[in-house]
């Protein structure tokens, strides 16, 4: 396998971005990850992209988004219409494949315009589920009280899981919701937005975006200091089916867990920090144990998703902010998490490492 | 929606999508569906007898099909649930309701459905509940109006007669509205607001000077802002065109045949799309002259609409060879 790393990265993310469009957004997002370490659109041999016409509200909305790529002469280039981390792991392969060095892969999600707690629910299943039109607090509220009536967790310790994610995120400037201060009994006294769960439970929504470069081995190494070589990394899927999968567990981020495990000779147990990319503090906590991220490890050093979700974006969001902190020297060994779908249904585990 | 709008009257718009969609159900979802509108809820059963409902059409296990169709109880119980206040817009109810993950009697998957009921207070992981049902039914996962506790119900009985055979239901509507607070981005604005005192405007690239019309606060060449204002002639030249001779959809003003043509105005490095008109439609050519026909004064509001459409200024034409996009032809592009 060839040598692959995160060399620089760029993030936005704010509550809403109303007067700006996608293009406005990642224009200065792809220079400032291009600029860190050099590059020109010229020197990038792939090019993928990440985001959602559902959320634009308009069709092949990403090609208008190329714009702000400059991809002029014509360029090589994908898009997933799903989260940016998708499109990280096609760049990945085009990078394993051997024919480039140097990969961008950007996504972003404007939700704002939108309500998007019930455009998520087109994503079920639409015969039986979808025009029911159950919305995504809901949706994740379901898992919660299976989560906290098997007694694998408690209210308040999912309160505890909030307030460690607004205490991690004070000084991180793409963060919405950040707090010194705030207490599990400061978050027991909200109200419930979705019986049980309260708003400091479900990940606080956002427009944003993110761009990545990836360079392969000694291209990144000429690019940056310190280089986070991707050592493993690998998506799983489970049933789309609610009633159809046990929901107080992710057996596909166990798995990719595992397989990236497998390749980076480490297991996401033995990391310094991990960036989880969750819909709600029980989310969370399926994760911690599912992945078996044991208490020497630092979750979500930039208090994570729950701080900040950017519907496309927010799963390349963790790749970016656990890179960083192999960069920085903070974290020797890092695990980003990216997912997909109602209630964890796909993950993706990326195991990244230092020199 | 409504969102709460910034001072300084910007523009916005609803922007609203609807797909009417309408869906084969096939043998398996198709039972389902005929089961609802007969007030019965059936499951599909795998070969060691785990019955799926929602009847699924595939094990997810082993991607095996289920085709065998077995019936299970209206009545069962609830495994997890939520509750929903306020009622979510698209949603079948109008209350605050609970919804919940039901499993049935005889069934070894729960269901997604409502639990319609007074308050959250009486809603409780365990409790029994039963099928409750619409008056009319067509075949429809909203057939069923939910679930309501066991013993509650109107009493109706829970069985009609089977219409399966002779009449199964072969597919389902489910339309899908969204709505989106459209507001357009500043280069937008102004482009827009610039419309209703009949100016054109455009974008200068930082790089080589292009013009690029509409605005759109970006060189797309090259991935960089663009923020000179240019105002530009109401003449151009016809780069391409199209003779449509459908109607779209919704557009009764548009008397069909029509032409659509990209304008290359004047100064300009990019067409953009406009109707022409004025003359006969065998006679729009490419490299032809036009100008722009607006509203009256009084009509003009902040929109491209204020252009009725392009007719012929009789002005010689521009050779065909130097008719078009010109922004990506290097430098010295400047218009012929």
């Amino acid at each position: 396998m060839r040598e692959i790393a995160v060399v620089s990265s760029a993030i936005h993310q704010v509550e809403a971005l109303t007067f700006k469009t996608d293009v406005q957004l990642m224009v200065p997002l792809i220079n400032e990850a291009r600029d860190a370490v050099g590059l020109v659109q010229a020197d990038v041999g792939f090019t993928c992209s990440g985001s959602s016409d559902f959320l634009a509200g308009q069709g092949f909305s990403f090609v208008q988004t190329l714009d702000a790529v400059g991809a002029s002469p014509p360029i090589n280039e994908s898009h997933v219409e799903m989260d940016g981390v998708f499109a990280l792991y096609e760049a990945w392969v085009k990078l394993q494949i051997g024919e480039i060095d140097i990969a961008l892969v950007y996504s972003y999600g404007k939700s704002s315009p939108g309500s998007r707690r019930d455009v998520l629910a087109v994503q079920l299943d639409p015969y039986t589920v979808a025009p029911l039109w159950p919305d995504a607090h809901a949706v994740a509220a379901l898992q919660a009280r299976l989560l906290i009536e098997s007694g694998a967790v408690t209210a308040e310790e999912l309160a505890a899981i909030a307030v460690r994610s607004q205490r991690n995120a004070v000084g991180n400037p793409n963060a919405l919701r950040a707090s010194a201060q705030m207490t599990v009994a400061d978050v027991m006294a909200t109200a419930m937005v979705a019986d049980p769960l309260r708003a400091a439970d479900l990940a606080a929504e956002a427009d944003g975006g993110c761009a990545v470069i990836l360079a392969a081995g000694d291209r990144a190494r000429e690019l940056c200091d310190r280089p986070a070589w991707i050592r493993g990394i690998d998506h799983r899927i489970d049933a789309h089916g609610l009633g159809v999968r046990d929901l107080v567990t992710a057996p596909s981020a166990a798995l990719a867990a595992m397989r990236a495990a497998d390749s980076a000779g480490f297991s996401a147990g033995s990391v310094d920090i991990a960036e989880l990319h969750a819909a709600s503090t029980a989310q969370v906590h399926v994760l911690t144990v599912g992945m078996g991220l044991g208490g020497d490890v630092r979750i979500d050093p930039s208090g994570g998703s729950l701080a900040g979700d950017t519907l496309m974006a927010a799963g390349l969001m963790r790749v970016a902010e656990a890179a960083r902190q192999i960069a920085s020297g903070d974290a020797d060994r890092a695990l980003a998490h990216g997912s997909s779908g109602p209630c964890l249904q796909q993950n993706l585990v990326c195991l990244i490492e230092g020199d | 929606m409504s969102k709460e709008l910034p001072a300084q009257g910007r523009l916005r718009a609803d922007l609203v999508i609807e797909y009417p969609f309408t869906r084969t159900t096939g043998p398996v979802v198709g039972a389902f569906m005929t089961g609802l509108r007969d007030r019965r809820i059936v499951g599909s059963r795998r070969a060691d007898g785990w019955v799926f409902v929602p009847a699924a059409e595939v094990d997810p296990d082993t991607g095996n099909p289920l085709s065998e169709i077995v019936d299970v109880a209206s009545v069962g119980v609830v495994e997890t649930w939520t509750w929903v206040d306020p009622p979510r817009p698209g949603s079948p109810w109008d209350d605050p309701h609970g919804l919940a993950l039901v499993r049935l009697d005889g069934a070894n998957t729960p269901m997604l459905h409502g639990v319609l009921v007074d308050s959250v207070a009486d809603m409780a992981t365990g409790m029994r509940v039963e099928a409750v049902w619409r008056e009319e039914r067509v075949g429809h996962i909203t057939d069923l109006l939910g679930f309501v506790p066991e013993g509650t119900g109107t009493g109706q009985p829970d069985r009609t007669e089977k219409s399966a055979v002779a009449d199964p239901v072969r597919s389902i509507r489910t339309p899908i509205r969204l709505e989106y607070d459209f507001i357009p981005s500043a280069a937008a604005q102004e482009y827009l607001r610039a419309y209703a005192e009949k100016r054109i405007l455009g974008n200068r690239s930082p790089v080589d000077g292009a013009v690029f019309v509409p605005p759109r606060g970006v060189d797309p060449r090259s991935g960089v802002e663009t923020t000179e204002m240019v105002e530009l002639p109401h003449a151009g030249h016809i780069g391409n065109f199209c003779v449509t001779h459908l109607p779209i959809p919704g557009r009764s003003d548009l008397p069909t045949p029509y032409v659509s043509a990209w304008i290359h105005l004047d100064g300009a490095d990019i067409g953009f799309l406009g109707l022409v008109s004025g003359c006969e439609n065998d006679e729009v050519r490419i490299g032809m002259r036009v100008q722009a026909v607006w509203k009256a004064d009084e009509e003009l509001g902040a929109t491209a609409e204020n252009i009725l459409y392009w007719e012929p200024s009789g002005e010689p034409d521009v050779p065909v060879e130097q008719a078009g996009n010109r922004a990506w032809l290097g430098e010295g592009m400047s218009d012929a």
